[in-house]
């Protein structure tokens, strides 16, 4: 990792999270957790999240394992609902609409693009894999596909590996590829929101800025919420960041203030890596 | 003996008793397998040597004549053929379908546990019972009487957990984050089956398919009782000889044909027996390597 690259993101990160807080900050959140608890059986995932995300901001999630960053993501998705021990209480909000009463989830889920931590090439082309969700709600004409493919493909920092080659299986891609396919496949119905659950793991560090740059110009189009190990990545990217501890939320605020002043000592220890 | 026991590297007493009790386990288990390679290796070079002397293509293409003593095998031959179609297109539907569901839509709860014990349990009734089964229920009860169409529904009844099984077998070897993934990208479940998970599994549905026709041709006790006679009068007009039978109509097949001929017809010549069994044997082993091409096939497109 070069050291000048990292830096100037910051200056990036910092510039473009101070605006647009100021100038979102006013409207209704475009997403917003209220007093949300999932429990797995017996065992407590999540316990009373409340969280506000403005409209075009990056929200970093950090937090030691098992802290319950995975499931608040389930949540926004309802993809939660594919285990069968989870309950959920408390609310989930997306632009004003209530998500975990919603009756149209495949209308849901193509409104929030969603990249796990392990990579998964359909066994599909690379094409079809980021064609796969357009081709589902209708979308066939080939040009409008082709643009599509080619959009997605460079917003996630493949396209020049894979250009040539549209038509080799996506599973035959390597992990870090594959992970940036799963991200050219999540933004493939361009979703207004974009959660990112460890999107980096695979991925080496200079197409890791690369991404993280393109990611700071999609937030003119989406909201993402970022999931990260990384404190720097959020530190970096996140506009507003919350911290998770033991299935609860510390404490979230904005990014200088979490990092600079945070109000409670973990949260310090935690972001600055004393403490893991 | 001697000059290892001298060598300071040579094999110590324990090493020496692993190695004999390796040998012994290795030669033990290569026999078994031979025990079960020999016999059938006979079966079927006696098969064709006693057999092979009748089989021409008159042979095949004659019906038999005189309750069976003479004549060739067509009429038993097409007969199989329309019976194991007749029960393929009820059983293939019926038994994919269900393998879809089993695996795809249905709750890991009690209900499915209480289905899939019915599945392993009627795979394991004799076929004996199938028979009277199709009897009471096909024959008598839904009075469509001994017939090509209820001999087909009592193999499709005793088919439908092989088919289940492989379908789900086929089904769940395709990894679940492949689902999860297109279910993240707000596909249905349909979808995700119908682009993901089918083209995938087709193969192995199919395998266990064309298993199924191979066990429907063989069998002799449940369309026995259900509909195959042991001689009919077949027409030898030319377009009624490609279709003998209607699905009504009692009709001939060449495992019932041979289990005739070979105990119930006086003075039956020798080779027509064996070559009624050749030909029996020739389509089932000819329908077995038709699957294993397609699971070979499936091992060599193996997309991940």
């Amino acid at each position: 990792m070069n050291t000048p690259a990292i830096t100037s993101s910051i200056l990036l990160a910092d510039g473009v999270s101070s605006a647009s807080t100021s100038s979102h900050q006013m409207n209704s959140p475009h997403l917003e957790f209220k007093n949300l608890s999932v429990s797995y059986g017996p065992k407590v995932a999540l316990r009373q999240i409340s969280i506000q995300v403005p409209k075009n901001t990056v929200l970093g999630i950090v937090g030691p394992a098992n802290s319950g960053k995975s499931t608040l993501l389930k949540t926004i998705n309802r993809t939660i609902d594919f285990i069968s021990t989870a309950r959920v209480e408390g609310s989930v909000a997306l632009a004003g609409e209530e998500v975990t009463t919603m009756k149209n989830v495949y209308a849901l889920r193509r409104r929030i693009g969603m990249v796990f931590p392990l990579p998964v090439g359909l066994p599909l082309t690379v094409y079809e894999n980021v064609a796969f969700a357009p081709r589902r709600i209708g979308v066939h004409g080939k040009a409008e596909l082709d643009e599509i493919v080619e959009r997605c493909l460079r917003d996630s920092v493949l396209w020049d590996e894979v250009k040539d080659r549209l038509d080799m299986l996506g599973t035959k891609l390597s992990g870090g590829q594959q992970q940036r396919l799963t991200l050219a496949r999540a933004l493939s119905l361009s979703p207004e929101i974009l959660c990112l659950d460890e999107f980096s793991i695979a991925i080496d560090p200079v197409t890791t800025m690369k991404i993280e740059d393109v990611l700071m110009q999609l937030k003119e189009k989406m909201t993402i919420i970022l999931v990260t190990n990384l404190t720097q990545q959020a530190r970096r990217m996140a506009d507003h960041v919350a911290f998770l501890n033991d299935s609860e939320l510390v404490e979230w605020g904005e990014n200088e203030a979490m990092f600079n002043r945070p109000k409670k000592e973990i949260t310090g220890r935690y972001l600055n890596g004393e403490f893991g | 003996m001697h000059s290892q026991a001298q060598n300071p590297f040579g094999p110590t007493p324990y090493e020496r008793k692993k190695e004999r009790a390796s040998l012994i386990a290795k030669v033990v288990t290569f026999v078994m397998s031979m025990a079960l390679v020999i016999p059938m290796l006979l079966i079927i070079g006696l098969i064709f040597v006693k057999g092979w002397s009748v089989i021409s293509v008159d042979y095949l293409w004659e019906n038999p004549r005189g309750g069976g003593i003479a004549g060739g095998i067509w009429g038993p031959l097409i007969g199989t053929f329309f019976l194991t179609l007749t029960c393929l297109v009820i059983v293939a539907p019926v038994g994919v379908l269900a393998g879809i569901y089993l695996n795809e839509y249905a709750p890991d709860n009690r209900a499915t546990r209480a289905i899939m014990i019915a599945v392993t349990s009627l795979a394991g009734v004799p076929s004996i019972v199938h028979a009277l089964f199709g009897l009471g229920a096909f024959v008598v009860a839904m009075h469509m009487g001994k017939s090509l169409l209820a001999a087909a529904c009592t193999l499709a009844v005793m088919t439908l957990p092989v088919i289940i099984t492989s379908t789900r077998e086929a089904l769940a070897a395709v990894p679940r984050n492949f689902r999860e993934a297109c279910w993240n990208l707000g596909a249905s479940k349909w979808q995700t089956i119908r682009t993901i998970v089918l083209p995938n599994s087709i193969s192995g549905i199919l395998t266990g398919v064309i298993l199924v026709v191979s066990r429907a041709a063989g069998e002799t006790a449940p369309i026995m009782l259900t509909g195959a006679a042991a001689y009919l009068p077949l027409p030898e007009n030319m377009p009624d000889k490609l279709m003998p039978y209607y699905l009504g109509d009692q009709f001939l097949a060449l495992a019932m044909h041979l289990n005739v001929i070979a105990r119930d017809v006086p003075n039956m010549p020798t080779e027509m027996k064996f070559g009624s069994a050749l030909v029996l044997l020739c389509l089932i082993l000819l329908i077995n390597s038709l699957a294993i091409i397609i699971r070979v096939q499936l091992r060599r497109r193996k997309r991940w």
